[in-house]
């Protein structure tokens, strides 16, 4: 079975734009109702293209319906029960299947008033479930969720289409053959489940922020996509204090995406953005946040995380800023989730209250780290710290180590920015 | 749907037991998992040692090898065919095999199913 996006074939040259944003609101919703319904990813997932088929048939003709998503649940759920009646086979196994879901969990009462029930927490789950890929968790998140098609997510991982049609396939077939259910894991199991749905949803969103490679640094769609799918699952799952977290610290990363790149595209640091050019409401939406994310317990990574962005945006410059307060932040992050980047992080904020020795003295500490051998931002850190030592020989040599593992032009384009305040000949060679 | 649970399990001493569980944790685990109604099949496997390879070249020889002999700390010590709605829960029974821990490994492949 090969992986067809059928539902905007043939009519991208003309597409309905209501039709458009009506499938990328609902199309999420649908699909999770429908394979909570019929239990079969395959089949909502064709149910679904061919209702919004119709819909771009009939809309322009007919006029938009008054409840767009219900028109759609209805015409998709329809083309099922034609399906199954055709092919009695699938239609047998569909019931052996629903009858084993049932036994394993009870249905949910439908809900209210009409509306559909939002039963997008347990594609959420199925999509991040650990016994796929971690790699492919994301993609699916994108394809499942955001309604993105296959072309569009392999273009989001910067992936050949054919090579993302594999690999959504592949997954496919394993959630399928293994039958990975579609369902809310318990309160018991949640702690260990929940990370990670967060993590696919964060992979989509540093994905969307700094692409591993091409020449454009920020791809914004992605990362307000990654933005739009925290906001479905905070009201998901409200009172999931990490949630909150990953939602804010995406906010305030974002807020700062239009200083982040000045007039050539090129990538400007902390201390060089215009902070007058920051979304102030996102900023503000994302600090709300802060404290929902913090108190009530012991705080997650994505809280503190958030904790970091809410002190670097607060403050009005670099010299203001309250370096003792992130470096504790990154202490209890160090705790709560060890990393090298987290280390890397630390030893920047360090040199920021301590100055460049401290910080060049934790860097080194860190040089036998595997993690950090591909990582550009590792030389790209100790080359700053040289600099402001004076050691000026050492900073372009670890500028031209950050360059040579640098992916994006931007990011290039600034180590080689930097490369050049060191002074030293042959520095703008690269 | 039918589950196999291959156990790999890590160093075992003489008595059977893996670091961190016993005969005991063994024959709870057995005797939970009969008591569920889940099982369908299950073995527990005779020391490596037994153990005899057998392939056919396509000429229609046959070579009789001993062994496999353990080249990988794990090593296929039993299994059990279990009958559970879905992946998460043969995952949990897996996760409650005394094979899992200690250094060993659990497995999780669903059986085949033909169309009849």
């Amino acid at each position: 079975m090969g992986e067809t996006p059928t539902g905007n074939g043939g009519t991208d040259e003309a597409p309905s734009a209501v039709v458009e944003a009506v499938f990328r609101e609902e199309h999420g919703r649908l699909l999770a109702a429908l394979v909570r319904r019929f239990g079969d990813l395959d089949l909502a997932e064709e149910v679904t293209s061919e209702a919004v088929e119709a819909a771009l048939t009939r809309w322009p003709v007919d006029g938009v319906p008054p409840r767009p998503g219900a028109w759609l649940m209805t015409t998709a759920r329809r083309r099922a029960v034609d399906r199954l009646r055709r092919d009695q086979t699938l239609a047998a196994r569909l019931a052996v299947l629903q009858a084993e879901a049932d036994r394993a969990e009870a249905a949910p009462a439908a809900g209210a008033g009409g509306e559909l029930p939002d039963e997008r927490l347990q594609l959420f789950f199925t999509c991040a479930h650990p016994a796929l890929a971690a790699e492919d968790r994301g993609a699916l998140t994108l394809r499942y969720l955001a309604g993105l098609t296959t072309p569009e997510v392999a273009r989001a991982f910067l992936v050949p289409t054919e090579t993302m049609a594999k690999r959504i396939t592949r997954a496919k077939k394993k959630i399928h053959g293994a039958r990975i259910p579609f369902r809310v894991p318990d309160a018991g199991e949640l702690p260990e489940r929940l990370p990670g749905v967060l993590q696919a949803v964060y992979s989509i969103f540093t994905e969307g922020y700094a692409a591993s490679g091409g020449p454009r640094l920020q791809r914004l769609d992605l990362a307000e996509e990654a933005i739009r799918l925290a906001r479905i699952l905070r009201r998901l799952l409200p009172a999931q204090r990490e949630v909150a977290g990953l939602l804010a610290l995406m906010l305030l990363v974002h807020a700062r995406r239009a200083a982040r790149t000045g007039s050539d595209d090129e990538l400007l640091l902390l201390d060089e953005q215009d902070r007058g050019r920051w979304d102030r409401p996102m900023i503000a939406e994302g600090l709300d946040l802060v404290p929902v994310a913090l108190t009530g317990g012991p705080p997650g990574p994505y809280g503190v995380q958030a904790a970091i962005a809410a002190l670097h945006v607060e403050a009005a410059d670099l010299a203001t800023t309250d370096w003792p307060q992130i470096v504790a932040l990154y202490d209890v992050l160090l705790a709560l989730a060890p990393s090298p980047v987290v280390a890397l992080n630390r030893a920047a904020a360090v040199a920021m209250r301590d100055g460049p020795e401290a910080g060049l003295a934790l860097l080194d500490e860190l040089a036998d780290e595997p993690l950090l051998r591909g990582h550009h931002p590792y030389p790209a850190a100790r080359g700053d710290l040289l600099n402001r030592l004076g050691r000026h020989a050492e900073a372009a040599e670890a500028y031209r180590k950050a360059l040579a593992l640098a992916g994006t032009g931007p990011e290039r384009a600034l180590l080689r920015r930097r490369l050049d305040t060191t002074g030293q000949p042959g520095a703008s060679g690269t | 749907m039918k589950y196999m649970l291959l156990i790999n399990a890590g160093a075992v001493d003489a008595d059977g037991g893996a670091d961190g569980c016993d005969v005991g944790d063994w024959m709870a685990y057995d005797k939970q998992v009969r008591e569920a109604g889940i099982l369908v099949s299950g073995e527990s496997l005779a020391d490596l040692v037994t153990a005899t390879t057998v392939r056919v070249a396509p000429d229609g020889r046959r070579t009789v090898t001993d062994g496999p002999f353990a080249e990988t700390r794990e090593i296929l010590g039993g299994f059990y065919v279990i009958d559970v709605p879905d992946l998460d829960v043969a995952l949990d029974w897996a996760a409650r095999c005394p094979g899992a821990r200690g250094g060993g490994s659990v497995v999780v492949r669903p059986v085949a199913e033909f169309a009849g």
